[in-house]
């Protein structure tokens, strides 16, 4: 047996290292085969994204929703469901803060009506994540299936809105709905687009996350369903209860990501509002390994790298998918690196 | 509406469906030996690309489908070795790789985006297509198509009338057992992973080269892996049963472009995402009737119950366990 010494340690530093040199490696042949040199694209992505202040700004404004998205995951992967919902918990969050702002400023406050908006959201997500679990603890329906329906079903009624009721004077068009007047917009440090009250609450959340999984006993009782339902059932746990409890929690931080696409990055609702995030920070959650831990750091990775791209078609005429690319070779490789560590330890006497 | 209308709207229904059948015929495969390849959506793009740029660039589309199928294989692959040999789970895996494969089409598929390339053309076949509604209908298609209706047949023959088919069947129920009879269990569920996985990608060669010929982004394909997997519940893992779902889905696609011709004020994106509601809300009645008909034990079963026990089936008792011998 080996312990977390200075060994364990150094070896694990080791692993993470030939995982960096063999991405890198992989990532630079995929470009030298699209034709693209690869020094000149990392060079863009690291300037696209931390380049300048209003670059980092940028990043900062995407990790805002995807981290809040990676907090909720990590709830409803802990008690064992695959919450592939999450694009239509944004999406319905969004939704529900675009219902709130279209009342106007007439009947209060213009922040009281933003901290509305914020809870509409949070409803909005729940709600659409609990439909989500209770299809699976009383339909009978696979959450992979639930969520994923519920997910078409949230974009087509969001373009439903934005094409219909919710449509601009006089023209409907994929650009959305009309901008919100500005006094609805979540407060912004000028010039740099960063806001204050997002990167507070994202935090607050981050921390009250972990606060939650740690120390409380709806955290104890999460693990307990996650790791052998059957054991936590006989010990008077009731799963089917805490699944639609993780769900909630999943959909509240969604839905709370989508008010903040609404209020404090475009300012009225568009089709794309959810901006793939959904998806992305499923892939944010199993690289750190189905925990918070290392969440937030690598949802700032990954938007660094989505930011960074938006540069690449115009500088080198490659399509900015490779961002993706290298963010779904990350993850595969730390599911190599988890294998090969299961193996080595099953191995060891 | 005429009669002439009434057999071109049956063709496209047809055609349309060439895919969604091989792609849920492929995941059939593989989820009967008990592995659920979850990157449908991915592989699907990911094997359009690859078909219509091989197909572009050597002017031959047997070699353009061979490419896609190779494609639909190589990410099968993965996901097999990473789920069956290495014991990752077959969720996450099939996860990474439906969007790395999406996002690897729309990369090296970037050049070739909006260039008029090879694709199938129609074979009537003699005599056949001249019958009046059912000839347009069935008979008047390119040869994926034709293939894509022998492929149901064959799937069933395949999985119920033949040993290697019984033996597909075994794993996916009971990998521990076939294994203590002598199956290398875990080698036959790579296997039909792989040819699932070939199957996948002919679906997405035979979008490129025949149903929507050519590449863009969005190609058009986008979601339709996700119905394909839909659809392997919607029929039960019964292979006849589920190429009906991809009929009926292909249906309600063609329907929704109707639709719109109808009402034009209705927005067309909104038609374009309703099918997707619709299948999974079926899903969703089947399974919940489902439930109930196995708890009503006293009196007839309901119509509902009828419905779906003619549709609905078991899944394989392995499906998504990952098997180790030792």
């Amino acid at each position: 047996m080996i312990g977390k010494g200075r060994k364990g340690w150094n070896r694990t530093l080791f692993e993470i290292l030939v995982m960096l040199a063999g991405l890198f490696a992989l990532n630079t042949i995929i470009l030298l085969i699209a034709g693209a040199p690869p020094i000149e694209a990392f060079k863009y992505l690291f300037q696209g994204s931390l380049g300048s202040w209003i670059k980092i700004g940028q990043v900062l404004t995407g990790w805002i929703p995807l981290t809040l998205c990676a907090c909720g995951l990590v709830f409803s992967f802990r008690v064992g469901l695959w919450n592939i919902g999450v694009e239509g918990q944004v999406l319905a969050g969004a939704v529900c803060a675009t219902a709130v702002l279209r009342l106007g400023t007439d009947g209060g406050a213009p922040s009281l009506m933003l901290v509305m908006a914020f809870l509409g959201g949070v409803l909005g997500g729940s709600l659409w994540a609990v439909l989500a679990g209770v299809l699976k603890t009383k339909g009978g329906v696979n959450e992979i299936f639930g969520g994923l329906g519920l997910n078409f079903v949230a974009q087509g009624i969001t373009l439903w809105l934005i094409f219909g009721p919710w449509k601009r004077p006089g023209i409907a068009s994929m650009s959305g709905t009309e901008v919100f007047p500005k006094a609805l917009w979540l407060p912004a440090i000028q010039g740099l687009r960063i806001n204050p009250g997002g990167l507070a609450l994202t935090v607050g959340v981050i921390l009250l996350t972990g606060w939650m999984l740690r120390q409380t006993r709806l955290g104890l009782a999460l693990k307990g369903i996650g790791s052998n339902p059957r054991a936590a059932y006989l010990h008077g746990l009731k799963p089917q209860r805490y699944f639609i409890v993780a769900m909630a929690l999943a959909g509240a931080c969604a839905g709370m990501a989508g008010a903040f696409q609404v209020t404090g990055v475009y300012h009225r609702l568009i089709p794309s509002i959810s901006s793939n995030y959904g998806y992305l920070a499923l892939l944010v959650v199993m690289l750190a390994g189905f925990r918070l831990g290392w969440s937030p750091a690598i949802a700032f990775f990954f938007v660094s790298l989505n930011v960074g791209s938006i540069q690449l078609p115009m500088m080198l005429q490659v399509d900015s998918s490779l961002s993706g690319i290298i963010q779904g070779t990350f993850v595969l490789a730390a599911l190599l690196l988890y294998a090969w560590r299961r193996k080595r330890k099953g191995t060891e006497p | 509406m005429n009669d002439l209308n009434v057999a071109v709207i049956l063709g496209s229904i047809v055609a349309g469906a060439a895919p969604i059948v091989l792609a849920s015929l492929g995941e059939t495969i593989s989820e009967k030996a008990g592995v659920i390849n979850l990157s449908l959506d991915g592989s699907i793009l990911l094997s359009a690309m690859v078909a219509f740029v091989t197909a572009f660039e050597t002017k031959n589309l047997l070699l353009g489908f061979a490419g896609g199928a190779a494609a639909g294989a190589v990410i099968a692959g993965v996901v097999g070795l990473f789920s069956i040999y290495l014991g990752q789970s077959q969720v996450a895996v099939g996860f990474v790789l439906t969007l790395t494969a999406r996002d690897l089409a729309y990369f090296f598929g970037n050049p070739y985006a909006r260039q008029y390339g090879p694709q199938v053309i129609p074979w009537p076949i003699p005599g056949l297509h001249e019958i009046p509604l059912v000839g347009q209908a069935f008979f008047n298609h390119g040869w994926i198509v034709y293939a894509s209706m022998l492929m149901i047949f064959l799937c069933w023959w395949y999985f119920y009338r033949t040993p290697q088919g019984l033996r597909l069947r075994m794993v996916g129920e009971h990998p521990e057992a076939a294994y203590a009879r002598g199956t290398d269990s875990r080698a036959v569920q790579m296997t039909y992973t792989v040819i699932g996985g070939l199957l996948v990608g002919l679906a997405g060669a035979a979008f490129s080269l025949c149903v929507k010929p050519g590449w863009g982004r969005p190609q058009g394909a986008e979601g339709t892996g996700w119905i394909a997997l839909a659809i392997v519940i919607f029929g039960g893992w019964h292979p006849v049963k589920v190429a009906l779902g991809a009929y009926l889905f292909s249906f309600l696609q063609v329907m929704g472009i109707q639709f719109q011709r109808w009402w034009p004020s209705i927005p067309a994106q909104v038609f374009q995402v309703a099918p997707f509601p619709l299948m999974i809300f079926t899903l969703l009645l089947l399974s919940a009737a489902q439930r109930r008909s196995g708890a009503d034990l006293d009196g007839a079963p309901s119509i509902l119950a009828r419905i779906v026990g003619v549709l609905g089936g078991a899944p394989p008792r392995a499906l998504g366990k990952t098997f180790s011998p030792e």
